[in-house]
């Protein structure tokens, strides 16, 4: 296949059919069609409606507690002896990660909709949270599907999520990890189409989601740039981002896409290594393919069967990723790497000693990364890593991978 | 150009009777098995195979599906044996349609051009994708119809008549009518409805239109043939099989006898229809 020619600006996308470049698209049964077709005319009033816009920026501010801080990590760039680390604190907003952002936005669609039921798959349960969360302040009843293996592994989300009034529904398919509670959530909603709203947690999906999504998250990229330029009077000379779906990847990327000197590097869950199948590196070691709803780089074998992949990482531990990064990947924008469970793992210890900081382990592939390239760059070079969401729901992991006890 | 479905469909019109269209999923519980079963289906009264080709993740799937699906996958069924097995099928019976049913990677990972060229060579008739709206026409509807493969389109109670124009523009063979919003294998929805939205969609169309989902009993199929122009059953049969299968997936008794003895019971149902309907 040829390289496809760089384009004039990478924010254009998707085109009117859904899909950047080869990625993307709409390949969902007939049943949904008609509802996505609808979901696609109502968000594209409400993007440019100014109450649609007013309720998302109180919400925001409010509720969510945006802007969220852009962080000079002294501590941390102190360790590391290289450029000056940002950390970008979406930790900080309310229910703990980005996914508020986009729970949010989308919680205002299905009020606009008429939509009387809300349901949501999660991997880690920080979209499950912040889902049952946006619920119950909106008075819609929610269910989130769940895999076994998550459930198990972020118990306190599973709580807190019940404690938010949210029914939470074990899946055991597969490895019961994301894969399957969205096909479940997606079987769910093919049964309730008339009265459900599915609020997707990440930029992937048929269209219009990953665009949507992207937009309600690109509110990250662009305060950090904002305020890159406010704290440091010019832009970053690399930005990174942990990738699952990859929304806080996209929200971040997205505003700095167009900013040709700003280095961009995504990272994906590395997991036991790529050379066997326990890894979710689907941009490193997948090839296209079509699930749920979009064309992106999946896991697969030859037949076209999807793998379930691995990682320590319950918001990672997806095989497929966002068209968008697909896409992003192919054109050569964005850089895509893969960090192993152990070096998050350490990136996860060290960013809690030395910043005071407990990151979740999604964030803590980012952190990893930086520890790599951060001590080879100049003092007077600038990184923002994203840190999505804080790490209180991995404690139980962590202990169990360092041989503690709580 | 005609092709076996076409033919068959004209054949039981001048009949005066509904179709029974059966599915059995590829490989399940083993190769050899399923084409024993096959081989059952026009013998006990089907008159058109749907045949699943297994995905790791099926979306519109209920559980007995599914878990079909992954018996089939564990007895290492691939696209390329599933295609073989409808060759070998072939080689029997030149005449009852076959049908693939399935979700799009496998066959975009086999490659669109290789596969259609590979399905005609086995026998293939017409194709049933389900992550294939009309918006996705250009990936394998096009290429098919090209290559004279049906590309049978799904309607649901969510297509709407704005809509159904759409849904039918590059559909052939047949139309097939889900009766419900929901996944196979779920409970059947209003009989009268469902007449009502297949006397809708045959003012749009002069194809036949199948209805399915949800249908697992004679009697069912006998009230749903009766106005429809022929009659889906999936899960009943997939769990005729599961029923004969132990815990570790040994066979208790002849699955092929047990689909023969459920599809002997739906096919009196299914020539039971226009009878009752006339009366």
């Amino acid at each position: 296949m040829n390289k496809p020619a760089m384009p004039n600006s990478f924010r254009t996308g998707p085109d009117e059919q859904g899909m950047f470049g080869i990625f993307g698209g709409r390949f969902v049964a007939e049943t949904l069609m008609p509802l996505i077709l609808d979901l696609e005319e109502q968000w594209n009033h409400a993007k440019n409606d100014p109450e649609f816009k007013a309720e998302l920026q109180n919400l925001s501010t409010h509720y969510a507690g945006r802007p969220s801080k852009l962080y000079f990590a002294e501590g941390l760039t102190k360790h590391l002896g290289g450029a000056k680390v940002y950390f970008k604190r979406e930790d900080l907003n309310h229910t703990g990660s980005h996914k508020i952002n986009n729970c949010l936005g989308q919680i205002l669609l299905a009020k606009r909709m008429g939509k009387k039921r809300i349901i949501a798959e999660t991997g880690a349960g920080q979209h499950g949270v912040a889902s049952a969360t946006v619920a119950a302040r909106f008075g819609y009843p929610c269910v989130v599907y769940m895999g076994a293996t998550d459930v198990a592994r972020q118990s306190p989300n599973v709580f807190r999520m019940k404690l938010l009034g949210a029914e939470v529904r074990p899946v055991t398919a597969g490895h019961g990890t994301l894969k399957d509670a969205m096909n479940e959530a997606l079987r769910d909603w093919v049964t309730n189409v008339e009265d459900t709203y599915y609020l997707i947690g990440t930029a992937a999906g048929p269209h219009p989601y990953p665009e949507l999504v992207r937009d309600f998250q690109s509110v990250i990229g662009s305060e950090a740039r904002a305020q890159m330029l406010e704290q440091e009077g010019r832009l970053p000379d690399v930005i990174i981002a942990a990738v699952g779906g990859g929304s806080n990847a996209i929200g971040l990327f997205h505003p700095f896409l167009d900013d040709k000197d700003v280095r961009i590097i995504g990272i994906e869950a590395g997991g036991r290594g790529l050379d066997g199948v326990e890894h979710c590196a689907s941009m490193n070691a997948g090839k296209p393919g079509v699930l749920h709803g979009n064309r992106t780089y999946l896991l697969q074998n030859a037949d076209g069967q999807i793998l379930d992949g691995h990682s320590i990482s319950a918001g990672l531990d997806y095989p497929g990723v966002g068209p968008e990064h697909s896409w992003l990947r192919d054109s050569g924008r964005v850089q895509y790497e893969p960090i192993l469970d152990d070096e998050a793992l350490e990136a996860f210890q060290l960013t809690t000693r030395v910043e005071g900081i407990i990151p979740a382990l999604e964030s803590a592939h980012a952190i990893a990364h930086a520890m790599k390239i951060v001590p080879k760059m100049d003092k007077d070079q600038l990184v923002i890593v994203n840190l999505s969401g804080r790490g209180d729901k991995d404690v139980h992991t962590v202990a169990n991978m360092l041989g503690m006890e709580i | 150009m005609t092709t076996r479905i076409d033919r068959r469909m004209a054949k039981l019109k001048s009949e005066g009777r509904p179709a029974l269209v059966t599915y059995v999923m590829g490989g399940d519980p083993d190769y050899d098995t399923s084409l024993s079963i096959m081989k059952a289906l026009p013998v006990s009264g089907s008159d058109l195979i749907e045949l699943g080709m297994p995905f790791s993740d099926p979306m519109a799937d209920g559980p007995a599906i599914q878990a079909a699906g992954l018996r089939a996958l564990k007895g290492g069924q691939t696209l390329a044996r599933t295609l073989k097995l409808a060759s070998e099928f072939r080689a029997g019976d030149d005449e009852t349609p076959i049908v693939l049913m399935g979700y799009y990677n496998p066959i975009y990972i086999y490659g669109v051009d290789r596969f259609l060229a590979d399905a005609k060579a086995s026998g293939i008739d017409g194709l049933i994708v389900v992550d294939l709206p009309p918006e996705m026409d250009e990936e394998l509807c096009i290429p098919a119809l090209k290559a004279g493969v049906n590309f049978i389109r799904l309607a649901t109670p969510t297509t709407d008549d704005k809509r159904l124009p759409k849904v039918l523009e590059n559909t052939s063979g047949f139309v097939y009518y889900v009766s419900m919003t929901g996944i196979t294998g779920s409970a059947l929805a209003d009989t009268a409805k469902v007449s009502a939205a297949v006397t809708r969609i045959k003012g749009h169309t002069a194809l036949p239109v199948c209805v399915g989902f949800g249908v697992k009993t004679a009697e069912q199929a006998r009230v749903i043939g009766a106005s429809a122009d022929g009659v889906v059953v999936g899960t009943a049969i997939v769990n005729a099989i599961a029923n004969v299968l132990g815990p570790k997936g040994e066979k208790t008794a002849d699955p092929a006898e047990a689909v023969a003895t459920l599809v002997s019971g739906l096919a009196q149902g299914v020539r039971a229809a226009r009878l009752a309907a006339a009366e």
